[in-house]
């Protein structure tokens, strides 16, 4: 290898832990090591932080305490929302209505949301609408609202995409949804977002969202994985995977990670109270990089120009391949990742990349830079200045040349 | 990297699928890394490539498509050997790899016979890369396709008709079934542009998506015949 120094600029897929965040909870593993379910002074302990934990995550986003389940991480929420709710409502929807609940999600959601919803859809559990996103990777909230149902139970759409970055209108989506309900005079549809990588740039207030059900977990924000949350508004019932103890409401049983439950929490709170600073910082140099990028020829940037994270820079170049560019990348010492089917376990192409009406060819060649906390101006540049060599190179080898017509 | 990780890949039999559970470290061989940061034989100047005989397959949207020349020479004792492969490839690590180490296998030893070259399977080129993680493995079959129509192209330019081997088309639009084989007929009888092969083919119609792969089909094919 030929740089010693790592540049990683894949804050999306992982971040690593925060010192604080560790020192928080290294109490727990060993010194404080008990079970909250325990009626004695270590159990008590160990109660306690959770709940503390419970009560910190509740403030951050708004919420009550009595509505944060913890789980495992970011799929196990998805997964207990977008499975959970519909699976509860079933047999009274068929009496009532004689229709299965109806699901409405978006064509670039995480896959813990997808797959399970089309999987369902398949089992003819759920009836599901899946709406498009236009080329900046946006949800329309005039389609949502146009796909509601009486039997609509449940809606799920982000709050900012992994890939390409763009932020939802989940606030309008939200309101939408409150007006439906009074009109129509019913509880449902419950709105659930994924939150995962929102959390260190964006306001998570639910009330200001009017979401019902939020997706969080550790291991995007500088805390650790293996641990996540589902926030659950009063009232939203869902049916749980783990049966036992009867932990977290019932919803979530098996003894709590303590340990991860405090660093969740600790991650959260120092994400948040950063949050505008960090923002600010890094939109400016998001902004630098993506400059610096589109001065390559025939290179697209993915996801809408402003309303995208901060972190966020997606960019396709036209003609190459993303895997090569991104092992080429991680020979100069640069991390990053790719839409490309070549990268990914099941050879297709990004989804969300299509969804945004994008050819195969463009998400091939999708190369996605996520900044953070460690990211320098120096490491943007150091980007800038190797990528147009990666790129010559790699169109030198490549027998294609696309016409750009077809993707602007 | 840490160097008290071994790759999984060195202890895999060779030429062997690496067990994905068995991962461990860099997802590719020393011998792959070293073809695919430096490829052997690619072709960055055409000029002077004019008259190789050319082989081309897949398409960009498929995620690989390859373009091989070759040079061919026929010696006394009435043996065909390839002399030169040049290649370009758009493809992840494993399609460049697998076609570097293609190029050299057919030319080492004063060239392959091209009976040899044609019996190469895609296990003799991973074996000589020490394998190939399991997923990837269709990435080395494609330098062979690119070879074998390289070689037909040979077969065909020297009028030896009888040993061209037909390939089934592949489908491109996938609602009017049109195959790539119907889009380098329309070439083949002069349609040079989208609308004049729209006009015999309809291509497209039904499913606009599959458009830039038509047109760099048709391109592919024009240049194929043509040279333009
Ligand atoms: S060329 Fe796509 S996986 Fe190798």
């Amino acid at each position: 290898m030929k740089s010693t120094k790592i540049i990683y600029l894949d804050c999306a897929a992982t971040t690593p832990l925060d010192s604080r965040v560790l020192e928080a909870m290294n109490p727990y593993f060993s010194d404080d090591f008990g079970n909250p379910s325990s009626f004695h002074s270590v159990g008590m302990q160990a109660k306690d932080a959770v709940s503390d934990a419970r009560g910190t995550i509740a403030r951050l986003i708004g919420a009550h305490e009595e509505e944060i389940i913890f789980t495992s991480g970011g799929t196990e929420s998805d997964n207990l929302a977008v499975i959970g709710v519909p699976r509860y409502h079933t047999k009274a929807l068929m009496e009532k209505l004689q229709a299965l609940p109806h699901v409405i999600t978006s064509a670039i959601e995480h896959h813990a949301v997808l797959e399970p919803l089309i999987a369902m859809d398949r089992k003819k559990e759920i009836e599901l609408t899946i709406v498009g996103v236009n080329r900046e990777g946006q949800v329309s909230v005039d389609e949502v609202v146009a796909a509601l149902k009486p039997n609509t139970v449940l809606i799920s759409i982000m709050t900012a995409n992994n890939e390409i970055g763009t932020i939802q209108p989940i606030g309008d989506i939200g309101r939408e949804i409150l007006k439906w309900r009074k009109a129509k005079e019913t509880v449902f549809p419950y709105l659930h977002t994924d939150a995962c990588q929102a959390t260190g740039y964006l306001d998570l207030n639910v009330e200001k969202s009017h979401v019902d059900l939020l997706t969080l977990n550790g291991s995007k924000m500088y805390g650790p994985k293996g641990i996540g949350a589902l926030y659950v508004r009063k009232g939203v019932k869902l049916q749980p995977f783990f049966i036992g103890g009867g932990q977290e409401r019932n919803i979530r049983s098996g003894t709590e990670n303590v340990p991860g439950i405090v660093g969740l929490a600790k991650a959260l709170a120092l994400v948040q109270a950063d949050r505008e600073v960090e923002s600010a910082r890094l939109t400016a140099l998001r902004d630098r990089l993506a400059d610096g990028l589109m001065k390559i020829p025939k290179t697209i940037l993915n996801g809408h120009a402003t309303e995208r994270l901060p972190n966020s820079v997606n960019v396709s170049f036209i003609d190459i391949e993303g895997e090569a560019a991104v092992l080429y990348l991680d020979a100069v010492g640069i991390m990053a990742s790719t839409g490309s089917a070549c990268a990914s376990t099941s050879l297709d192409p990004s989804h969300v990349i299509l969804a945004t009406g994008l050819s195969y060819e463009a998400a091939h060649g999708s190369i996605r830079f996520t900044l953070g906390h460690s990211t320098m101006q120096e490491d943007v540049d150091y980007v800038i200045k190797e990528m147009p060599a990666i790129v010559e190179r790699l169109r030198m080898m490549s027998p294609v040349n696309m016409d750009m017509k077809y993707f602007t | 990297m840490n160097n008290s990780v071994t790759p999984a890949t060195n202890d895999a039999r060779k030429g062997d699928v690496v067990a994905p559970t068995k991962e461990k470290g860099w997802f590719y061989t020393d011998t792959v890394k070293d073809h695919f940061f430096h490829p052997k034989n690619f072709l960055e100047d055409e000029a002077g490539y004019g008259d190789a005989y050319l082989g081309m397959v897949g398409s960009p949207a498929c995620g690989d498509a390859m373009k091989v020349w070759l040079k061919i020479e026929k010696e006394a004792d009435g043996t065909e050997r390839i002399k030169d492969f040049k290649w370009k490839t758009f493809g992840c690590a494993s399609a460049i790899a697998s076609t570097s180490m293609l190029s050299v296998m057919v030319t080492e030893n004063g060239g392959m016979p091209i009976e040899a070259a044609l019996a190469l399977r895609p296990q003799d080129i991973m074996e000589r890369l020490g394998g190939l993680p399991a997923r990837k493995v269709h990435c080395s079959v494609l330098g062979d396709k690119a070879l074998r129509s390289a070689v037909m192209d040979y077969y065909r330019k020297s009028g030896q008709i009888d040993k061209v081997e037909v390939e089934a088309g592949r489908l491109i639009d996938k609602v009017l079934k049109i195959t790539d084989h119907d889009i380098e007929e329309a070439v083949l009888e002069g349609a040079d542009t989208l609308e004049k092969v729209q006009a015999r083919t309809k291509v497209g119609t039904g499913d606009p998506s599959c458009i830039p792969e038509v047109e760099n089909l048709i391109r592919f094919y024009k240049e194929k015949y043509f040279g333009a």
